[in-house]
C-alpha cells in the first residue's frame, strides 16, 4: 500500500465526515418532520462510512491513530474534504442541491473504486455505493421538486446551483494523489444534466475557480465545522460515555 | 456444548426484535479452532448504531454458552443485502407490522400494507425510523408503516 491510498482514504472519510456533520446541524431544524429524519438517517450511514475509511486511513498511515484520532485531533489543515462539503447548509434547497451534486460523483467515483484492485478499498466502496445511490434518489428527487415547483423554491434552486458549480471543479481536478480525476467528469454530467433539464434549471457558465480542500487548502466555514465536532474530544480527550 | 449457530439464531436485532441476527445475514461465518470461536458478521447500513449491540452480544451468549475465547471480525464484502434475508423471516416482518422488501433488482411499485393487505398505499419519506426504512401510509385502512428497504 502507497501512501496515495492513505490519502485517498482520507479523502473519502473526510468528505463523509464533514458532509455528514453538516446534515446533523438540521437536526431539530428540517423543513418538515420526514426531512429532519432524512437528512439524520443519510448523515448517520456518512457518519457509518467515514468510520471505515478512516479506520482504513489510520491503520495504513501506520502510526497507531485510529478513526477517532484521526476525526477529532486532526486540525484543519490536515482536512481532505473537497470545500463543497464544508460551505454552510444554507436553506434546504442549498443543502439538497449540494447533496445532489455530492452523490452523483459519489456513484461514479464508488463504483470505480468498487471493482479496483485493493480489496479494502473495494470492500468499503461496494458497500458505500448502495447507500449513495439511495441518498441520490432522495436529492434528485428534491432538485426535481423544487427546480419544477413554484417560483420561489425554483429560484432558490437556482441561486444555490450558481453558487455550488464552481465547487464541482475540484471534484474532477486531477492531482499527484488522483491522477484520473478528470476522467469522472463525463459520467457525472450523465447524470446531473438531464435531471437539471428535467427540473428546468440552468447549468451555469464553468468558471476557473478551482477549490483546494482536498489539498487542505480550506475555506474559512471548515474551522467552525472542527470546532464544534472536536470540541468534547479536545477539551476531555478520551472522553467516553 | 450447545451448537454455536444455534446460540446466534437466538440473539434478535436490537431494533427489530421479532427476527434474529441469523435470519438477517447478519452473521456471515462461524470457524472454531484450538485457539477459540470466531464469528464473522456484517453491517446492515454502514452507520447502523446496533451493530456494537450485536457484537457485545455475540461476545455473552457465547461465553455464557461456555465458549471461552470469542472473537467477533467484521467483514464488509460482499456488502449485505436484503435479499438475504431467510423467508420465514419476512412473514414475521409482516407480522410485526414492517412491510418486508422485495427483491433488490424489482424495486416494488407498490407496497403491501402489512396490516390490511392493500396495494393502495403510498410512501410518505424515503426515510423512516431506522436506517433500514422507508416511511408508508396505508390508503385503505389510513395505517402508518415502515416498509424494509430493498438494499
Amino acid at each position: 500500500m502507497t501512501s496515495s491510498t492513505c490519502e485517498l482514504a482520507l479523502r473519502m472519510g473526510d468528505n463523509a465526515l464533514i458532509l455528514g456533520q453538516r446534515l446533523g446541524q438540521w437536526l431539530g431544524h428540517g423543513p418538515q418532520l420526514e426531512e429532519d429524519i432524512a437528512s439524520a438517517n443519510i448523515a448517520l450511514d456518512l457518519i457509518g462510512q467515514a468510520r471505515l475509511w478512516l479506520s482504513l486511513a489510520g491503520r495504513l498511515e501506520g502510526r497507531g491513530r485510529d478513526e477517532d484520532a484521526l476525526a477529532f485531533f486532526r486540525d484543519q489543515h490536515e482536512f481532505r474534504n473537497c470545500t463543497m462539503v464544508e460551505l454552510p447548509n444554507g436553506d434546504y434547497a442549498f443543502t439538497i442541491v449540494r447533496r445532489m451534486l455530492f452523490d452523483a460523483y459519489q456513484r461514479v467515483l464508488l463504483e470505480r473504486l468498487a471493482g479496483g484492485a485493493q480489496a479494502e478499498i473495494a470492500a468499503i466502496a461496494a458497500k458505500s455505493k448502495k447507500e449513495a445511490d439511495y441518498h441520490w434518489r432522495h436529492s434528485a428527487d428534491w432538485t426535481l421538486r423544487f427546480g419544477d415547483g413554484t417560483g420561489e423554491s425554483h429560484r432558490r434552486a437556482q441561486a444555490a446551483l450558481e453558487r455550488l458549480w464552481g465547487y464541482t471543479h475540484e471534484l474532477f481536478a486531477a492531482d499527484e494523489m488522483d491522477p484520473e480525476a478528470d476522467s469522472l467528469r463525463g459520467p457525472w454530467l450523465a447524470q446531473v444534466e438531464p435531471l437539471l433539464k428535467e427540473a428546468t434549471l440552468a447549468i451555469p457558465v464553468d468558471s476557473a475557480f478551482v477549490s483546494g480542500g482536498k489539498r487542505g487548502v480550506h475555506s474559512e466555514h471548515l474551522g467552525y465545522v472542527l470546532a464544534e465536532m472536536q470540541y468534547l474530544q479536545r477539551a476531555y480527550p478520551g472522553a467516553r460515555w | 456444548m450447545v451448537d454455536a449457530w444455534q446460540i446466534l439464531a437466538g440473539i434478535s436485532d436490537p431494533e427489530i426484535p421479532v427476527v434474529s441476527i441469523v435470519e438477517l445475514g447478519i452473521v456471515r461465518e462461524v470457524t472454531q479452532a484450538a485457539g477459540g470461536i470466531e464469528v464473522a458478521i456484517t453491517p446492515t447500513y454502514s452507520g447502523c448504531p446496533a451493530i456494537h449491540m450485536i457484537e457485545e452480544e455475540i461476545v455473552g451468549r457465547l461465553k455464557q454458552a461456555g465458549y471461552a475465547e470469542v472473537r467477533v471480525k467484521t467483514v464488509l464484502a460482499p456488502a449485505w443485502s436484503t435479499d438475504w434475508i431467510a423467508p420465514a423471516a419476512r412473514d414475521k416482518l409482516k407480522n410485526y407490522g414492517i412491510a418486508p422488501p422485495g427483491r433488490v433488482n424489482l424495486y416494488p411499485r407498490s407496497v403491501e400494507c402489512p396490516r390490511c393487505g392493500a396495494a393502495r398505499t403510498e410512501r410518505v419519506s424515503e426515510f423512516g425510523s431506522t436506517a433500514c426504512k422507508a416511511h408508508y401510509r396505508c390508503l385503505e385502512c389510513l395505517e402508518p408503516f415502515d416498509f424494509f428497504k430493498p438494499l
